[in-house]
């Protein structure tokens, strides 16, 4: 069988298909895409991924803090603790293979009173009970020859070396694509209503139709909770907490070498200072309770919160050009831990309360809601290695296509710059517009190429971005 | 795999800046002069100015920039488009990307004529949602003019000054109606006429006092939250906003040269010969200004042209150079060096606020090396001038040179 034969389809509209998937995941953002991957490596299941929005990565996974954890700050025993360590190993080997950014920078915890400093110890002791054994405390001239652009005041930090920073875009569609290649039907725009058991199976209503599943993993971020009350189901809410984030320019890079960390208070684990692998410094988040599920927008206390606290933490930051504000909604449980739990008499297993680690330890993640699924009964055949898929390199770590001379001597069109801030060519936006999936939107095509996403925000480029936009959608829409 | 080349001078950027120096440049015959622009076509943002005004001849923008692209390639200046300079490898070495590969080019003489963009509502920090609907003033022309896109049905237009009232034409070139123009000062920056003009025949509200608090909509702009200087809130419904004004230089190149840049105008610094403190890198435009009007432009690249070519013949380059600094409401002033041997054509300022009859103070260490009152008025936004007639007393060892507004009379 070939490739082209055994891929799954990507569909945003019209009806789902009449036949019953074996299993069917409930939400594609990093997690369930995470999960659809991995069954996908078991030959012979039919699979659907669907998802409410438009795209891929849409909801929480598209505003993060983009960070690829050791876990050493994690509840120690606890589930999240284990499948973010396994999870970072997991994703820092695929993300080696896939081409998915990510810059080990290491991460310093940064102790601004006494009562900080006197809890690096504690953080020290809780990162080895993680079983992270790399991290030390260092003193503030030491901290200052590494981090020369932060405030004064800094009396010292606890050095964690194998924190790093990743793409979270890539991540989700990476996992995604390699789950529709190997077989999975990728239904976007598909939003569950209803969900009935009848005869051995879940008949789901959507708002493009009737699916049918065997089996069926919620893996709906904010929204697990609904999920799991329509198959009867109470044991979490998920409360909505904001963070809002500020970008600041690249020029900013060169200002800070690790992600800065606070150290935790009761009141939250308050405000970081971190790079992207795209080059630019993020600023963020904070953490508000919210009841709205769709509360993503930011706002003015926010943002002038955010400065005061980067104020602080690098005071030349706030020199800089703001690039964007973002919000982005963590889904936060009553509970400290994950709520991955599954319920054998239904087929059935949710992954809620996923909060920001999730992209750390979504391979983990996967590879245990696998299990209960087999717990629950599924019958899984003998698992393949899939073919592996390269991605796009949108890191600045290693060279984008316009500073490579190979491929626009085999290609011109990566010799053509059309979003200047970002210098995205021609040639990335046709690839993205015609890769196995194609973005929903002008934001998707965005978070797949970084065009228009630069300093300008489209002042140059929006046009003409637009324009290859809605040319390219209509060649590989239908 | 990098191509590497020489030319004499090397200008990046083919706006009416950059070319009007290659122009003066190549007809004096200093050598091989090349332009490179990252744009497909050169004319820099004059291209997408449909509107008239450009120039003696009142010319249309597209019109403006073609003659400006005949003068360049006429007198033998090379004209390269689709070359986007990408890094700064040397003191006068650039790095290039096109279609034709990698290529590193030196040159005896580099000018940066990169321009500006407006701030986006990101820049400005504007709260809200982040949906589709959302403009800058140079996006919506290209969008109008250039791809002939649809835009929306209702709009918000935040800015009163002359590009801010362009952005209205475009928007009714498009079929779009306008709800209102919102501008934080206490009234508008244009021309009388141009106001009247879309007040009175147009009928758009001018809102005054007043800033974008919150944008609003999911997907599609639904409307946006306006908050008066006194605390009002009102909702304005809406699917379009356009933020005008509020230029920038785009100066990542100059950043990547490392050339420092003038706190006030975040463009690189430059004395009046357009010097910037890297031997052989001048700087000239809208990079150094953001923004004035092309024929101002133009001239200054008329003016460079000579600047570069008498360092070309002799090499000289100021050893020193004392800066020029302002004080609020005063938000900067261009050129912002001084080197005595060059006083340069006057200088360029912007204030912050409306002052009806500024009188400048311009002093060194103390001294008094200019004082004098305006009867034009200090307006956001529209630059005003002063002569250069006093940089001769400028002690070339001394402290830095700073601009202030004396006994100024509050609007407010």
């Amino acid at each position: 069988m070939t490739a082209a034969e055994s891929a799954g389809r990507v569909l945003r509209s019209g009806p789902p298909p009449g036949t019953t998937y074996d299993v069917t995941v409930i939400g594609a953002g990093v997690v369930g895409a995470a999960v659809a991957r991995e069954l996908a490596r078991h030959r012979g299941l039919r699979i659907a991924l669907i998802d409410a929005a438009n795209d891929v990565g849409e909801g929480t996974s598209k505003a993060n803090t983009a960070i690829l954890h050791t876990g050493f700050d994690a509840v120690p025993g606890s589930l999240e603790s284990r499948l973010v360590r396994e999870g970072q190993r997991l994703l820092a080997a695929y993300a080696a293979e896939s081409g998915i950014p990510v810059e080990p920078v290491g991460a310093l915890l940064v102790a601004w009173d006494e009562e900080q400093l006197a809890a690096l110890p504690t953080l020290l002791d809780k990162a080895v009970r993680n079983g992270y054994r790399e991290a030390r405390i260092i003193s503030p001239d030491r901290l200052r020859a590494r981090e020369p652009h932060l405030g004064p005041g800094a009396l010292g930090a606890l050095d964690v070396p194998g924190e790093s920073i990743i793409c979270p875009w890539t991540t989700t569609l990476a996992y995604a694509t390699q789950a529709v290649r190997g077989g999975v039907d990728l239904h976007l725009d598909c939003r569950v209503l209803r969900v009935d058991p009848s005869g051995g199976r879940h008949e789901l209503t959507t708002s493009r139709g009737a699916l049918r599943t065997r089996y069926l993993v919620n893996a709906a971020g904010l929204h697990a909770d609904t999920v799991d009350r329509l198959l009867g189901h109470d044991d979490f809410t998920v409360t909505p907490r904001r963070g809002q984030l500020i970008v600041f320019d690249k020029f900013a890079r060169g200002l800070v070498n690790h992600i800065l960390l606070p150290v935790p208070t009761a009141l939250g684990k308050g405000v970081l200072v971190a790079p992207t692998v795209y080059g630019n410094v993020l600023l963020g988040p904070t953490a508000e309770e919210l009841d709205d599920k769709t509360a993503t927008a930011s706002t003015a206390e926010g943002i002038a919160l955010l400065r005061e606290k980067g104020r602080r933490i690098l005071p030349e930051l706030l020199d800089e050009e703001v690039t964007a504000v973002y919000a982005g909604l963590r889904a936060a449980t009553e509970h400290d831990d994950y709520r991955v739990s599954a319920h054998k008499e239904q087929r059935y297993v949710t992954v809620g309360g996923i909060r920001s680690t999730g992209l750390t330890a979504s391979l983990a993640i996967a590879a245990h809601v696998t299990e209960l699924l087999t717990a629950t009964g599924l019958d899984l055949p003998a698992a393949r290695e899939l073919p592996p898929v390269r991605m796009p390199n949108l890191g600045e770590a290693s060279p984008r296509p316009y500073r490579r001379a190979d491929l626009i001597a085999a290609d011109p069109a990566y010799g053509t710059i059309v979003c200047h801030c970002e210098r995205v060519t021609r040639g990335e936006i046709r690839d993205a517009l015609a890769a196995t999936i194609p973005p929903g939107s002008p934001d998707g095509l965005r978070r797949r190429t970084r065009a228009r996403g630069g300093r300008c925000q489209g002042f140059h480029c929006g046009a003409q971005v637009r324009e290859l936009y809605e040319e390219g959608g209509e060649s590989v829409s239908g | 795999m990098r191509r590497e080349r020489i030319v004499d001078v090397l200008i990046v950027g083919a706006g009416p800046a950059g070319l009007a120096t290659a122009t003066g440049l190549a007809a004096a015959g200093a050598g091989e002069v090349e332009v490179v622009d990252r744009e497909q076509e050169a004319g820099g943002a004059a291209r997408h100015c449909a509107h008239g005004g450009f120039g003696r001849l009142a010319l249309t923008g597209p019109q403006y920039a073609e003659r400006w692209v005949a003068a360049a390639v006429g007198v033998g200046a090379v004209l390269r488009t689709g070359v986007t300079v990408t890094d700064w490898p040397g003191s006068l070495t650039v790095d290039a990307t096109s279609t034709r590969g990698l290529e590193r080019i030196t040159a005896r003489a580099v000018v940066i004529a990169t321009g500006a963009h407006e701030r986006p509502r990101g820049a400005r920090l504007v709260p809200g949602t982040r949906p589709a609907g959302v403009y800058t003033t140079g996006e919506l022309q290209r969008a109008v003019h250039v791809h002939g896109q649809r835009i929306g049905t209702r709009a918000v237009v935040v800015g009163a000054e002359p590009v801010s009232f362009t952005a209205l034409d475009t928007l009714r070139r498009a079929g779009v109606e306008v709800a209102a123009l919102v501008t934080e000062h206490p009234r508008h920056q244009a021309s009388r006429s141009r106001a009247a003009e879309a007040r009175l025949r147009q009928g758009i509200p001018l809102l005054t006092d007043a800033t974008v608090a919150e944008l609003l909509g999911r997907g599609r702009l639904s409307g946006v939250r306006l908050r008066h200087r006194d605390g009002r809130t009102a909702y304005l419904p809406c699917d379009t906003v356009v933020f005008t004004g509020d230029f920038v230089p785009d100066h990542e190149l100059a950043r990547r040269a490392g050339l420092p840049l003038d706190p006030g105008t975040r463009g690189p610094a430059v004395d009046g010969a357009f010097r910037t403190a890297e031997r052989g890198v001048f700087a000239v435009g809208n990079v150094l200004h953001a923004a004035e009007p092309a024929r101002v432009v133009a001239r200054e690249g008329v003016a460079a042209a000579v600047a570069v070519r008498r360092y070309l013949c002799d090499g000289d380059w100021p050893s020193a150079s004392v800066p020029l600094r302002v004080t609020a409401p005063l938000g900067w002033v261009a050129p912002n060096r001084l080197t005595p041997d060059e006083p340069g054509d006057g200088f360029t300022l912007r204030t912050t606020e409306f002052v009806p009859h500024p009188t400048l103070a311009i002093t060194q260490d103390g001294r008094s090396l200019y004082r004098a009152r305006h009867r034009r008025p200090a307006v956001p936004n529209r630059p005003f001038h002063v002569p250069s007639g006093w940089v001769d007393r400028v002690d070339a060892r001394g402290g830095a040179v700073r601009i202030a507004l004396a006994g100024r009379a509050d609007p407010r």
